[in-house]
């Protein structure tokens, strides 16, 4: 029977040609849990903002989209293994992985969050004002680049390798401020009693895009045009809006 | 600076001039550290490793325990207890005592000063109790007293035993060292560190470092031996 179908699929797949509007079958792979781009609920089910994004990408496209779940280090090489198709689990555009596989145009970035103590009444954004402070930050981070090139020689720059040695610092009075991914800064910093987040976050790096084998330029350009109008008639809106109280749209 | 090194240095992404004044920067950290605490270190040691070797365990005792802490626990796990359990310390921001400990340079310096103290107090100890019994007796048919043969007889010939061993604690102490990049000190580690996250080149960053730690054993290594040829001349075969 299965069979069957597949023979019937690929004879329509032949008729049908290079028309766009055939149902194809996709498969996406996720690493969770990585709150709240991707999760399970308390049913189990798979949901999250990228996943709620997918399925309505799936539909743009026609497409029959079957999820996947796939731990991060085996990502890129399961995807050029054929085991998944598209990869949409908050992987940032970077020239080393562009160079095994094909990014969308990016559809979310996270902002970087400067936090603080309460009682912190500087504005970051005022050189001056800045000037002796100690700013925390994550060594490598986009972050980490843009405290350097903004404010470097002005403020004392503290690289940390995890977040949780930097909260420390920040609540052991070593650092004034700390610029952080916002997610991050949310859920390890607000959490706490003391804290606050001081200025605007400011947007960083290329972005997150869906990733996929170097030869599906023709799917490349579907998911493009399948992400821009979602942008366009508000549906990324009103899924943004359910996950997020901040902008990560790009 | 010589034409071609300059040509070489614009040649490549990575080691340029800047990133060059880094690694220098790290590299007068981490013999600032180790210096120090390997000077401050010996001196506690010397004395430490005195009263060690006293008969009365109430005196003996302390210095026992001291040194079984420090070497029963990893110095990765007391640079975090001192670094961040000092700041845990209700209060401590309000005193002067911030003013030196709000700097990592100081938590780590008190930690690797605490480290190498405690094994080189075993270091000389090991020394001291294996003078030779007639050495002692000899000064005690001089008439010296306990302070003059420790001055005179004892230190210098456990000197002479201990100064292996102890190059060998200096060398791991740089080693260690490295570890000083974890509370965010800049040191050599710490350079190869942030210009490895900055261009995602660990071999380039990380075999430079190791090239300037092995440069800095081998001026110690040297020292050292400079300094057995010294100390323990008196063993040497009378050269033709």
């Amino acid at each position: 029977m299965k069979k069957m179908i597949f023979a019937a699929s690929c004879a329509l797949a032949l008729i049908a040609g290079g028309a766009q509007a055939q149902d194809r079958d996709l498969r996406i792979a996720f690493d969770v849990p990585y709150e709240p781009f991707e999760y399970k609920d308390e049913n189990g089910e798979l949901t999250g903002f990228e996943v709620e994004l997918a399925e309505a990408m799936c539909e743009e496209m026609n497409a029959n989209c079957e999820f996947v779940i796939q731990a991060w280090d085996g990502m890129i090489p399961g995807l050029l293994a054929r085991k998944f198709d598209l990869i949409m689990s908050s992987m940032s555009i970077t020239p080393e992985r562009a160079e095994r596989v094909l990014f969308s145009e990016p559809y979310y970035n996270t902002p970087g969050g400067w936090f603080a103590r309460e009682g912190f009444s500087t504005d970051v954004t005022d050189m001056s004002a800045m000037e002796g402070m100690t700013v925390g930050v994550q060594r490598g981070t986009t972050m980490d680049t843009y405290v350097t090139e903004n404010m470097g020689g002005i403020v004392t720059i503290k690289r940390y390798t995890t977040a949780d040695d930097m909260v420390l610092d920040l609540e052991g009075q070593r650092l004034d401020v700390v610029f952080v991914d916002y997610p991050v800064g949310e859920q390890t910093i607000l959490t706490k009693e003391g804290f606050k987040e001081v200025g605007e976050p400011v947007k960083l790096g290329e972005g997150v895009g869906v990733a996929m084998r170097q030869r599906d330029t023709d799917l490349a350009d579907e998911v493009n045009a399948a992400l821009a109008t979602l942008k366009e008639d508000g549906t990324y809106d009103t899924i943004m809006k359910k996950y997020f109280n901040y902008d990560i749209k790009m | 600076m010589p034409d071609f090194i300059a040509e070489w240095l614009n040649q490549n992404e990575i080691f340029t001039a800047m990133t060059i004044m880094e690694y220098w920067d790290g590299m007068v950290t981490t013999v600032h550290l180790v210096f120090l605490s390997l000077v401050i270190g010996l001196l506690v040691a010397v004395l430490l490793a005195i009263l060690r070797t006293v008969r009365n365990p109430f005196v003996s005792g302390p210095v026992w325990l001291y040194t079984y802490l420090f070497r029963g626990t990893p110095l990765l796990i007391q640079l975090y207890i001192i670094y961040y359990g000092i700041a845990q310390i209700p209060g401590i921001q309000e005193t002067f005592w911030w003013e030196i400990f709000r700097e990592p340079f100081y938590p780590a310096l008190l930690a690797f000063t605490l480290n190498t103290a405690a094994y080189t107090t075993e270091i000389i100890r090991g020394a001291i109790v294996s003078t030779p019994n007639g050495e002692i007796e000899a000064a005690k048919a001089y008439g010296m007293n306990w302070f003059m043969r420790m001055r005179r007889i004892v230190l210098p010939s456990a000197a002479r035993r201990a100064v292996q061993a102890y190059s060998n604690e200096v060398i791991f102490m740089l080693h260690a060292s490295a570890i000083a990049s974890v509370v965010t000190i800049v040191d050599l580690t710490g350079a190869a560190r942030n210009i490895y996250s900055r261009f995602y080149a660990p071999f380039d960053a990380f075999i430079f470092v190791a090239l300037c730690y092995m440069a800095l054993t081998f001026i110690l290594v040297f020292a050292f031996r400079k300094l057995e040829n010294h100390l323990l001349k008196h063993q040497r075969p009378v050269s033709g």
